[in-house]
Protein backbone atom coordinates (compact mmCIF):
# COMPACT_ATOMS: atom_id res chain seq x y z
CA UNK A 1 0.00 0.00 0.00
CA UNK A 2 2.68 2.39 0.75
CA UNK A 3 4.60 1.63 -2.49
CA UNK A 4 1.81 2.77 -4.33
CA UNK A 5 2.02 6.63 -2.70
CA UNK A 6 5.21 6.77 -3.40
CA UNK A 7 4.75 6.08 -6.86
CA UNK A 8 1.29 8.34 -7.15
CA UNK A 9 3.78 11.09 -4.95
CA UNK A 10 6.81 10.69 -8.00
CA UNK A 11 3.62 10.91 -10.87
CA UNK A 12 2.51 14.27 -9.58
CA UNK A 13 5.98 15.70 -9.61
CA UNK A 14 5.61 16.44 -5.62
CA UNK A 15 8.25 15.12 -2.95
CA UNK A 16 7.76 14.43 0.94
CA UNK A 17 9.14 17.24 2.91
CA UNK A 18 9.89 19.65 -0.32
CA UNK A 19 9.20 23.07 0.32
CA UNK A 20 7.61 24.83 -2.53
CA UNK A 21 7.31 28.67 -2.89
CA UNK A 22 4.56 30.82 -4.13
CA UNK A 23 6.96 33.67 -5.32
CA UNK A 24 10.42 33.00 -6.49
CA UNK A 25 13.28 33.24 -4.94
CA UNK A 26 15.67 36.33 -5.71
CA UNK A 27 18.58 34.91 -5.57
CA UNK A 28 21.44 37.68 -6.14
CA UNK A 29 23.71 35.42 -8.95
CA UNK A 30 26.39 38.11 -9.78
CA UNK A 31 27.84 40.57 -7.51
CA UNK A 32 29.38 44.36 -8.62
CA UNK A 33 28.69 44.65 -12.27
CA UNK A 34 32.27 44.01 -14.07
CA UNK A 35 33.80 47.30 -15.97
CA UNK A 36 36.65 48.19 -18.19
CA UNK A 37 39.08 49.18 -15.95
CA UNK A 38 41.35 51.11 -18.94
CA UNK A 39 37.76 53.24 -20.03
CA UNK A 40 36.91 53.75 -16.47
CA UNK A 41 40.97 55.18 -15.50
CA UNK A 42 41.25 56.41 -19.35
CA UNK A 43 44.54 54.51 -19.73
CA UNK A 44 45.05 54.47 -23.20
CA UNK A 45 48.72 52.74 -23.72
CA UNK A 46 49.42 49.08 -22.38
CA UNK A 47 52.93 48.81 -21.59
CA UNK A 48 54.77 46.14 -21.88
CA UNK A 49 57.73 46.65 -20.00
CA UNK A 50 55.25 46.68 -16.55
CA UNK A 51 55.18 43.19 -16.30
CA UNK A 52 53.40 43.95 -12.35
CA UNK A 53 50.39 45.61 -14.23
CA UNK A 54 50.20 42.40 -16.66
CA UNK A 55 50.18 39.95 -13.64
CA UNK A 56 46.55 41.33 -13.22
CA UNK A 57 45.31 39.94 -16.52
CA UNK A 58 46.93 36.11 -16.52
CA UNK A 59 46.13 33.43 -14.28
CA UNK A 60 48.43 31.68 -11.81
CA UNK A 61 50.22 29.55 -15.29
CA UNK A 62 50.50 32.41 -16.89
CA UNK A 63 47.87 32.28 -19.22
CA UNK A 64 45.75 35.29 -20.48
CA UNK A 65 42.60 35.52 -18.75
CA UNK A 66 39.47 36.23 -20.83
CA UNK A 67 37.62 39.43 -21.05
CA UNK A 68 34.63 37.66 -19.50
CA UNK A 69 36.61 36.93 -16.45
CA UNK A 70 38.36 40.47 -16.34
CA UNK A 71 35.82 42.76 -18.00
CA UNK A 72 38.35 44.09 -19.99
CA UNK A 73 36.60 45.94 -23.37
CA UNK A 74 37.56 44.08 -26.78
CA UNK A 75 39.74 47.25 -27.73
CA UNK A 76 41.82 47.01 -24.86
CA UNK A 77 41.51 43.13 -24.31
CA UNK A 78 43.49 43.06 -27.49
CA UNK A 79 46.21 45.73 -26.39
CA UNK A 80 46.71 43.23 -23.18
CA UNK A 81 46.93 40.52 -25.14
CA UNK A 82 49.69 41.98 -26.94
CA UNK A 83 52.02 43.53 -24.63
CA UNK A 84 51.76 40.27 -22.29
CA UNK A 85 53.22 38.65 -25.43
CA UNK A 86 55.53 41.45 -25.65
CA UNK A 87 56.77 40.76 -22.01
CA UNK A 88 56.98 37.17 -22.22
CA UNK A 89 59.24 37.81 -25.45
CA UNK A 90 61.70 39.53 -23.41
CA UNK A 91 61.75 37.08 -20.25
CA UNK A 92 59.67 39.84 -18.21
CA UNK A 93 56.92 37.19 -17.60
CA UNK A 94 57.10 33.53 -18.18
CA UNK A 95 55.42 31.40 -20.81
CA UNK A 96 54.41 28.73 -18.83
CA UNK A 97 55.09 28.32 -14.85
CA UNK A 98 52.88 27.26 -11.37
CA UNK A 99 52.02 29.41 -8.71
CA UNK A 100 52.94 32.90 -10.07
CA UNK A 101 50.65 34.56 -7.40
CA UNK B 1 60.90 59.85 -39.02
CA UNK B 2 58.97 57.78 -36.99
CA UNK B 3 59.38 57.19 -32.98
CA UNK B 4 60.70 53.34 -31.75
CA UNK B 5 61.57 51.88 -28.80
CA UNK B 6 64.15 49.18 -28.51
CA UNK B 7 64.77 47.12 -25.82
CA UNK B 8 67.58 44.65 -25.84
CA UNK B 9 68.89 42.27 -23.46
CA UNK B 10 73.07 41.40 -23.09
CA UNK B 11 74.86 38.65 -22.04
CA UNK B 12 75.19 38.32 -17.83
CA UNK B 13 78.95 36.94 -18.37
CA UNK B 14 80.15 40.74 -19.64
CA UNK B 15 82.03 42.44 -17.80
CA UNK B 16 81.13 46.59 -17.03
CA UNK B 17 83.50 47.84 -20.17
CA UNK B 18 81.98 45.66 -22.16
CA UNK B 19 78.47 45.78 -21.32
CA UNK B 20 79.11 49.80 -21.91
CA UNK B 21 80.99 49.11 -25.01
CA UNK B 22 78.26 47.52 -26.47
CA UNK B 23 75.81 49.55 -25.90
CA UNK B 24 78.00 52.41 -27.30
CA UNK B 25 78.20 50.98 -30.45
CA UNK B 26 74.61 50.31 -30.71
CA UNK B 27 74.03 54.11 -30.03
CA UNK B 28 76.73 55.34 -32.48
CA UNK B 29 74.88 52.69 -35.08
CA UNK B 30 71.67 54.97 -35.22
CA UNK B 31 73.60 58.18 -34.82
CA UNK B 32 75.41 57.08 -38.11
CA UNK B 33 71.86 56.46 -39.79
CA UNK B 34 70.56 60.06 -38.81
CA UNK B 35 69.08 58.97 -35.75
CA UNK B 36 67.84 60.92 -32.65
CA UNK B 37 67.71 59.60 -29.24
CA UNK B 38 65.46 60.63 -27.48
CA UNK B 39 66.12 58.90 -24.26
CA UNK B 40 68.74 55.43 -22.96
CA UNK B 41 67.69 54.10 -20.07
CA UNK B 42 70.18 51.21 -18.19
CA UNK B 43 67.76 48.39 -16.14
CA UNK B 44 70.59 47.04 -15.06
CA UNK B 45 70.91 43.19 -14.22
CA UNK B 46 67.86 41.45 -14.21
CA UNK B 47 66.70 38.35 -13.46
CA UNK B 48 65.05 36.14 -16.17
CA UNK B 49 61.78 35.03 -16.27
CA UNK B 50 62.83 31.83 -17.88
CA UNK B 51 66.44 30.44 -19.16
CA UNK B 52 67.82 32.16 -22.31
CA UNK B 53 70.85 30.46 -23.57
CA UNK B 54 70.97 28.74 -20.19
CA UNK B 55 71.63 32.13 -18.83
CA UNK B 56 68.94 33.26 -15.97
CA UNK B 57 69.67 36.60 -15.68
CA UNK B 58 70.89 39.21 -17.92
CA UNK B 59 71.81 43.05 -18.26
CA UNK B 60 68.50 45.07 -19.68
CA UNK B 61 69.15 48.32 -21.67
CA UNK B 62 66.46 50.25 -23.62
CA UNK B 63 66.80 53.02 -26.21
CA UNK B 64 64.02 55.17 -27.29
CA UNK B 65 65.00 57.19 -30.89
CA UNK B 66 63.71 58.71 -33.68
CA UNK B 67 64.55 56.94 -36.57
CA UNK B 68 63.78 56.88 -40.89
CA UNK B 69 62.14 53.74 -41.30
CA UNK B 70 64.10 52.81 -44.24
CA UNK B 71 67.50 52.28 -41.86
CA UNK B 72 65.09 49.76 -39.17
CA UNK B 73 66.25 46.98 -40.88
CA UNK B 74 70.01 47.33 -40.43
CA UNK B 75 69.52 48.41 -36.78
CA UNK B 76 67.59 44.92 -36.40
CA UNK B 77 70.33 43.01 -38.49
CA UNK B 78 73.37 45.07 -35.95
CA UNK B 79 71.52 42.88 -33.14
CA UNK B 80 71.15 39.69 -34.87
CA UNK B 81 74.41 39.48 -35.42
CA UNK B 82 75.78 40.45 -32.22
CA UNK B 83 76.50 37.70 -30.07
CA UNK B 84 76.39 39.60 -26.89
CA UNK B 85 72.80 40.24 -27.36
CA UNK B 86 70.47 37.55 -26.00
CA UNK B 87 67.38 39.11 -26.94
CA UNK B 88 65.94 42.55 -28.55
CA UNK B 89 62.47 44.03 -29.54
CA UNK B 90 61.77 47.10 -31.50
CA UNK B 91 58.49 48.39 -30.90
CA UNK B 92 56.95 51.64 -32.85
CA UNK B 93 55.90 54.26 -30.31
CA UNK B 94 52.36 55.27 -31.51
CA UNK B 95 50.72 58.49 -30.62
CA UNK B 96 49.16 56.98 -26.85
CA UNK B 97 52.67 55.12 -26.31
CA UNK B 98 54.68 58.63 -26.92
CA UNK B 99 52.23 60.44 -23.98
CA UNK B 100 53.00 57.31 -22.05
CA UNK B 101 56.45 56.93 -22.47
CA UNK B 102 56.91 60.68 -21.61
CA UNK B 103 55.10 60.01 -18.57
CA UNK B 104 57.00 57.78 -17.62
CA UNK B 105 60.02 59.34 -18.42
CA UNK B 106 59.28 62.28 -15.64
CA UNK B 107 57.86 59.29 -12.83
CA UNK B 108 61.64 58.05 -13.11
CA UNK B 109 63.66 61.39 -12.94
CA UNK B 110 61.30 62.25 -10.05
CA UNK B 111 62.25 59.02 -8.07
CA UNK B 112 65.75 59.67 -9.13
CA UNK B 113 65.83 63.03 -7.64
Amino acid sequence: MSETTVIEQQASGRKEGEIRYLTPLNIETSSAKKYCRFKRSGIKYVDYKDPDFLLKFVNEQGKILPRRLTGTSLKYQRKVALAVKRARHLALMPYVTDLLK
Amino acid sequence: MNHYETVFILNPVLSDVQIKETVEKFENFLVSRGAEIVSKEDWGLKKLAYPIQNKKSGFYHLFEFQLEGEHLAAFETEFRRDERVMRFITVKLDKHALAWAVKRRTKLTAKAN
